[in-house]
């Protein structure tokens, strides 16, 4: 019996991004390997579902879970390796902030639904059928995991220990979490892993706290190389988003788009991104600022790009996503008219 | 009547899962290959602004990110009416070749190629990528990781980062490269011609000259007869990031040649009740079912596709490798399914010799990498070939380039259809009067394994084995067998 300890791994709704990312450590994957014992790492090597079930509660020593959860697979999965590990991690944007896939809780099942099996130019479906749970066919019945209205976090599905950011987390932000575990020193549970500081503040680019007078999409303008993207008008998420990526999208002239997230005193990630940037528009009055704001489109698919399921919002109620009127509350009714969402 | 459920949940939990059913005679009576995931991103994408969709589409697969990146920019340029300059195409298909070799390079060395370099008698526990290390030596294990890492490295340094790369935009890229990054890639570059011929040369002295393997890569069992889809240039050569996209018939005679806008004309997608994955197919034939054959609109779109569909490779040692592959399994074009994997190897060295070719040229390094539009947006579509498949990406937007509709047509769901048949075929050659041979589990997975299925890239199982598990029960839902792989 190995005395490493035990290490697991699992993807649920994810893109595979972050197993991607794992092995990114390239050589030093076998480092990994050297200090744990892997018990379950579907994507990559060998075990089942029913050793995980064989196991003693709490025997794995740390699970790190990607991908969000939006179907019952997903949520049963989550739960087995929460009783079977000591220290769930929410590894990665998707199980951390619900991902760049959360914005689907700006919609509802039927809605996606409706267009991807119906109303696409491309489908053809003269029977209108749609996938269902369970399915007669000729031979007997097929089943299917239900599709979920909303999508959720890792953490508002069973209790999480750490968070590590990131979509997806870079090597460097693999590597501070692996070296955390291995040598003992994790911050105190319920913590971030990463630190507790800005994408601007490991930026290169030159800041000079510009105010600006309007936002220029990304297309419309070629920037200057070295100065700050939000001084030049372009709309950057680094202001209010935690560092550890090394500000690589800002370097190659992409604004920050968030995935790594809010810093730790901030709950609502799409909110502390809003007040940021209303603080930097050149503006006296709140209807000049609303002015300014107004040429950013699409605040709600903006402000909460992989951070939606986690924030205050959640989703867009769901008979304003389904077209029916009144339900909405006046707060989420805005923001979802903000998005451009269609009726 | 026996059904037996080949559940590769038992590991990738939720990712995919095969049904067979069985006669009373206990032969095959049918096939279920269902797909249990949605995510939603055409509908979730409306209300967006067209130019964030290579960084929100990228997240539909983190396998080829770089894919969905390159079709949605080119549906940009598109929607916009923009031509990037030249220096900004080709920085999108220098990035996109280096994605190439590193994406055909893991499915070689450990997906797909175990199976033949290891044997596909060999124990289950052998036929990986350590498996080929103990055949061919260890520092073909090295050569691989330096592969990936080195082209991850290009793909960073022009897209901005290695895994959901952000530099696109409509109209070329969003920054260029220094001349020093020029003459870096280009050594990366030559070093991956390299390594794509030894793949070659050990694919011949382990794979061809083995007279089993040939056996087996042109027996029936794995022959499917369709269309076949794939993007050439003017010359008809294949090409994985511009030109029209080409139909051949089951004989090889061209059946349509189209541009990306027309793509509704030609290809219709069918919808069934029991997956979440739609079937598309050709639209002028219709839809007739899971039939092979010149009547039936069922297509393909994998590296083998795309040289059937083609008249040849671009690049000249990728070129006499094509030749050669037709000479040896009698002209075109080719109905072994698994000839994919020689198939795609000879797109490694395509990719690596186009990589040499793009970072040679001094203007990749040009600082004038985008136009910027000034067109009002409408509607673009984009088309690149992905890996696993041709990839269309469509737009319509309102006039502030905000997105009304979006319609995608991912790599592996033109092989959906295809797969769900070579499943059928391979079982069907294997499972006779309710007897069922242990190497079920094995072919089964060569046949699914050699389209390398990206589906929302869950099936990918890296070690080369997709752990599979049939259970067969009888009527009452009773256990009588259960055989498993790579499992225990």
């Amino acid at each position: 019996m190995s005395s490493k300890p035990k290490l697991a791994l699992y993807w649920a709704s994810s893109c595979g991004g972050c197993e991607i990312a794992v092995l990114g450590l390239h050589e030093k994957i076998l480092d990994v390997a050297a200090h744990f014992d892997i018990v379950f790492w579907p994507c990559v090597m060998d075990a089942k579902v029913a050793d995980v079930e064989a196991l003693d509660n709490g025997e794995i020593d740390v699970c790190l879970f990607n991908g969000a959860i939006r179907n019952d697979d997903n949520a049963h999965m989550a739960h087995l390796l929460r009783q079977k590990s000591k220290v769930l991690v929410a590894f990665g944007s998707c199980a951390f902030g619900g991902g760049i896939p959360g914005l689907a809780n700006l919609t509802s099942r039927d809605q996606i639904f409706d267009w991807v099996y119906y109303q696409s130019p491309s489908t053809d479906n003269p029977q209108s059928v749609w996938p269902k749970p369970h399915v007669k066919v000729d031979e007997g019945t097929l089943t299917l995991p239900t599709f979920w209205n909303t999508v959720k976090t890792l953490a508002q599905v069973v209790p999480v220990d750490y968070f590590v950011p990131g979509c997806p987390p870079e090597v460097s932000t693999i590597e501070a979490a692996v070296n955390a575990i291995v040598s003992g020193t994790l911050p105190p549970p319920g913590s971030v892993i990463g630190p507790d500081t800005t994408v601007c503040d490991e930026c290169p680019r030159e800041k000079n706290m510009k105010k600006i007078k309007r936002f220029y999409r990304p297309q419309e303008v070629i920037p200057d190389p070295n100065a700050c993207l939000l001084d030049q008008g372009l709309f950057c998420a680094g202001i209010a988003t935690r560092a550890g990526c090394g500000a690589r999208c800002p370097q190659v002239g992409m604004g920050c788009r968030g995935c790594y997230g809010p810093i730790d005193r901030d709950l609502d990630h799409g909110a502390k991104i809003l007040t940021a940037i209303a603080s930097a528009v050149d503006a006296n009055t709140p209807e000049e600022v609303e002015a300014i704001l107004d040429t950013l489109p699409d605040p709600a698919g903006t402000f909460y790009r992989y951070h939606l399921p986690h924030s205050l919002l959640r989703r867009k109620e769901l008979s304003a996503a389904n077209g029916s009127n009144g339900q909405a509350k006046p707060e989420r009714a805005e923001m979802v008219a903000a998005s451009g969402g269609r009726p | 009547m026996t059904r037996i459920t080949i559940d590769p949940i038992t590991r990738l939990e939720g990712h995919g899962k095969i049904e067979i059913f069985l006669n009373d005679q206990g032969d095959v009576e049918n096939c279920y290959f269902q797909v249990p995931e949605l995510r939603g991103f055409e509908v979730f994408c409306v209300g967006r602004p067209a130019e964030e969709m290579p960084r929100l589409t990228s997240r539909i697969c983190g396998v080829c990110p770089e894919a969905h990146m390159m079709a949605s920019a080119k549906a940009l340029d598109a929607l916009y009416g923009v031509e990037p300059p030249p220096a900004g195409k080709k920085l999108r298909e220098l990035l996109y070749s280096a994605f190439y070799v590193t994406d055909h390079t893991t499915h070689f060395y450990a997906l797909g190629g175990p199976d033949f370099v290891v044997g596909p008698d060999s124990p289950a526990a052998e036929r990986n990528i350590l498996g080929v290390i103990a055949k061919v030596g260890l520092e073909i294990g090295g050569q691989v990781i330096a592969a990936r890492k080195r082209n991850h490295h290009v793909i960073e340094m022009i897209g901005g980062r290695a895994i959901h790369p952000v530099a696109a935009l409509p109209g070329g890229m969003s920054h260029p490269i220094t001349e020093e990054q020029r003459r870096e890639i280009l050594d990366i570059a030559r070093q991956n011609v390299e390594f794509a011929q030894f793949t070659i040369d050990l694919f011949h002295n382990v794979v061809l000259a083995n007279s089993a393997y040939v056996e087996m890569i042109t027996s029936p069992a794995y022959t499917l007869r369709t269309y076949y889809m794939g993007l050439v240039d003017e010359h008809n050569k294949v090409n994985f990031y511009d030109g029209l996209v080409r139909v051949v018939d089951p004989d090889g005679v061209e059946f349509a040649r189209y541009m990306p806008v027309e793509y509704t004309d030609h290809v219709a997608e069918h919808v069934e009740p029991w997956t979440y994955l739609k079937f598309p197919y050709l639209k002028k034939l219709g839809w007739h079912g899971f039939v092979e054959g010149k009547g039936s609109g069922i297509y393909c779109c994998t590296p083998l596709s795309r040289l059937n569909a083609a008249d040849g490779m671009a690049t000249p040692l990728a070129q006499a490798e094509y030749e050669r592959m037709y000479e040896t399994l009698g002209g075109k074009p080719v109905h072994f399914t698994l000839a994919t994997h020689w198939a795609r190897i000879i797109e490694l060295l395509y990719a690596a010799e186009r990589m040499v070719e793009l970072a040679e040229d001094p203007e990749v390094a040009s600082p004038d990498v985008r136009t910027l539009p000034t067109k009002k947006p409408t509607e673009g579509v984009g088309i690149v070939e992905a890996p696993r498949g041709t990839l269309t990406h469509h737009y319509v937007t309102d006039e502030n380039g905000i997105l009304l509709e979006a319609n995608l047509i991912v790599g592996t769901t033109n092989n959906y259809a295809p797969i769900q048949m070579n499943i059928k075929r391979a079982a069907e050659s294997l499972i006779h009067g309710g007897q069922v041979s242990d190497g079920i589990l094995n072919r089964i997975e060569m046949a699914f394994r050699a389209y390398d299925p990206c589906l929302s890239c869950a099936t990918h199982s890296l070690p080369g084995q997709m752990p599979l598990e049939i259970v067969i029960r009888d009527s009452s839902g009773q256990v009588v067998q259960r055989l498993s792989q790579n499992i225990d």
